[in-house]
């Protein structure tokens, strides 16, 4: 195993399911110790990826290779890299320590051995007091843990995590989104991990790739994904967009092509506010939430489209009887990021999948 | 949940009727062989422990008996060896025919007993050219024992999914550690309900068994029924009812405890 080597190489990776094409010609390399996540929305290939990985799946075309050697033809249980299921898939027959040591009896590793590492890993993931208790007396979060503990015992090369907290509710998912960091920073090992939350998915990553149709849409870092999204679906999908059609472009920044600009850039005022490479709209507003830290305020531009902008909570706050006002609402151009045109074949859907998300 | 007094007056009524309708002839049974009279006529006469000490006696019964539990053995252990198979393959197995073979393996089961009977008999007798003799009862009895198993399993299967499979093997097991490790262990009350079913039918199956027993092959239904009315033999297949009651209690007592606790988990 060599540093230079990626982790992971996608060559071509290709998977037909009859007449779908699940995955189609994936091309990708992770870098060893990356915490590498695919994002996308379900049914855009994500998963199957990572089972083409994993080895449950064979593609129908490409290769798959683990620093520099070609696993595409092997069989899973041939394979460096282990697997957190999305529903934990703990064998409910056996108790906690039997399950993080199972990995370790198939390899052959004495009784004795075995134990005493999976009680380490299951300290790990301070769970050292459940080894008796049966997977179904657990509640879901430590069985994340024990599918954790499980799965990192025997040391693989890469974890694969499959939505693993997509079944836990939003406090604990914050607390293990930090466990789940601080767990691959001690390991050093390369985490893939699949999951269809964007904010998730920025909030963990070193980086990202954006799956859509079976395609990779765009990688990149998070910030990158952020900031500089490359098509009208990633600006959709990545956080919420104001998009700024051809026709609106040219009649509101006075140039062609397909734009995007993220709310909490866009200033709602009075008056208009006039600056270097400041642009401003007049329009009329049409709803104001409240969100507790901010505020999301929608406003119909007199140019035809709504957009929404998200500002502070402070105390110039607008109110929900501020509804009908006329305002101004006003950006900096740096902040306005050009979109590479959508192909035409696929424009009406991602148009869909960027609404959904808005 | 809360019910009413009268509901619960009422359910209570209910359930000890149909209750009473189940059991109250299995307690005429045992009173019976209890009974003075060879006839089985009702009220008994007077009471006497003859029967019981004459059936245990009788070679024929403990012959009919032994014959019916090797019968039952057999083609239960044929049919979960098979009808575990047969279930991995249309479960987990993509293949032309599959629905087909589906249906061909649960048919026997809603076949008349008496179709099959003739039809194994026809088969046996006359085209394959084989004797009859216990093991052309065995076969016959493997035919729809097999669906009860086949039945469980691919239930069990199909609920389970192939995730245990999958962890199993991604940690690093091959085909055979899994199945003896995981899939196994998890079929083992599948197999256990579908095996008890599957000897209970055999145990007492009496139609097809009268086409396709060899002669001098008496098993338990047959020889009741040959000694049914018979002079003084009705109390002693009294004798026998109630012990074959008394024995199949503690199969279902052993599988209810046994599938006691996964079903809590459930």
């Amino acid at each position: 195993m060599t540093d230079s080597q990626p982790a992971i190489r996608l060559t071509g990776l290709t998977k037909e399911f009859g007449a779908v094409t699940a995955v189609d010609h994936v091309d990708l390399e992770i870098a060893a110790g990356e915490f590498f996540s695919m994002l996308g929305p379900s049914g855009s290939g994500k998963t199957t990826v990572l089972r083409l990985i994993a080895g449950f799946e064979q593609p129908t075309a490409g290769t798959i290779e683990l620093f520099g050697e070609d696993v595409t033809r092997r069989a899973p249980f041939d394979r460096d890299v282990n697997t957190v299921f999305q529903d934990y898939a703990l064998f409910p027959h056996m108790s906690v320590l039997e399950n993080v040591a199972y990995g370790l009896r198939v390899r052959g590793i004495g009784r004795r051995e075995r134990t005493q590492r999976a009680r380490a890993a299951l300290a790990s993931v301070r769970l050292e007091q459940m080894g008796d208790r049966k997977p179904s007396q657990l509640s879901g979060g430590q069985r994340q843990r024990v599918a954790l503990a499980r799965a990192t015992v025997v040391q693989p090369k890469v974890l694969l995590l499959d939505e693993p907290l997509g079944a836990l509710d939003l406090k604990l998912r914050e607390q293990m989104q930090v466990e789940l960091k601080q767990i691959q920073r001690d390991l050093g090992i390369t985490f893939i991990f699949v999951t269809h939350d964007q904010e998730e998915a920025l909030t963990l990553s070193d980086r990202i790739a954006v799956f859509n149709d079976g395609r990779i849409q765009q990688l990149g870092t998070p910030a990158d994904l952020y900031e500089q999204p490359g098509s009208r679906f990633v600006a959709g999908f990545v956080g919420t967009s104001n998009l700024f059609d051809d026709a609106r472009s040219q009649a509101l920044l006075g140039r062609g092509g397909e734009h995007s600009v993220r709310p909490e850039k866009l200033a709602v005022s009075a008056e208009r506010e006039v600056g270097d490479g400041v642009a401003s709209a007049p329009g009329t507003v049409v709803e104001v939430i409240y969100l507790g830290s901010g505020i999301r305020i929608v406003v119909d531009l007199d140019a035809g489209l709504r957009v929404t902008a998200l500002a502070q909570n402070d105390r110039r706050r607008l109110r929900a009887g501020d509804r009908g006002d006329r305002v101004f609402v006003s950006w900096h151009e740096a902040d306005v990021v050009a979109l590479a045109p959508a192909p035409p074949a696929v424009a009406g859907e991602e148009a869909d999948a960027a609404a959904s998300v808005a | 949940m809360r019910l009413s007094r009268p509901a619960r007056v009422t359910l209570g009524v209910i359930t000890a009727i149909i209750l009473g309708v189940v059991y109250v002839p299995l307690l005429v049974v045992l009173v019976n062989s209890f009974s003075t009279s060879t006839a089985l006529t009702w009220p008994p006469p007077g009471f006497t422990l003859e029967w019981w000490g004459k059936a245990f006696q009788s070679a024929g019964a403990l012959d009919a008996v032994l014959t019916s539990v090797q019968v039952a053995v057999i083609s239960t252990a044929i049919a979960l060896v098979l009808g575990t198979l047969i279930s991995f393959a249309l479960q987990r197995f993509d293949f032309f025919g599959r629905e087909a073979i589906s249906l061909l393996v649960i048919l026997p089961i809603a076949l008349p007993g008496i179709i099959t009977g003739i039809a194994l008999n026809n088969f046996f007798r006359t085209i394959m050219g084989v004797p009859l003799s216990i093991w052309t009862v065995v076969i016959a009895h493997a035919t729809f024992c097999i669906v009860t198993v086949f039945n469980n399993v691919i239930a069990r299967l199909r609920r389970q999914g192939t995730n245990l499979e999958e962890a199993s093997a991604d940690l690093g097991a091959g085909v055979w550690t899994t199945f003896r490790l995981v899939t196994f262990p998890q079929l083992r009350s599948a197999l256990l309900a579908g095996g008890l079913l599957a000897f209970a039918l055999s145990f007492d199956e009496i139609i097809v068994t009268t086409f396709t027993a060899g002669s001098g092959v008496t098993t338990l239904p047959i020889f009741i029924l040959n000694n049914m009315f018979r002079p003084n033999q009705a109390p002693i297949v009294s004798v026998i009812a109630v012990v074959l009651v008394l024995v199949s209690i503690i199969p279902i007592y052993i599988a209810q405890r046994l599938s006691g606790p996964a079903d809590q988990k459930r």
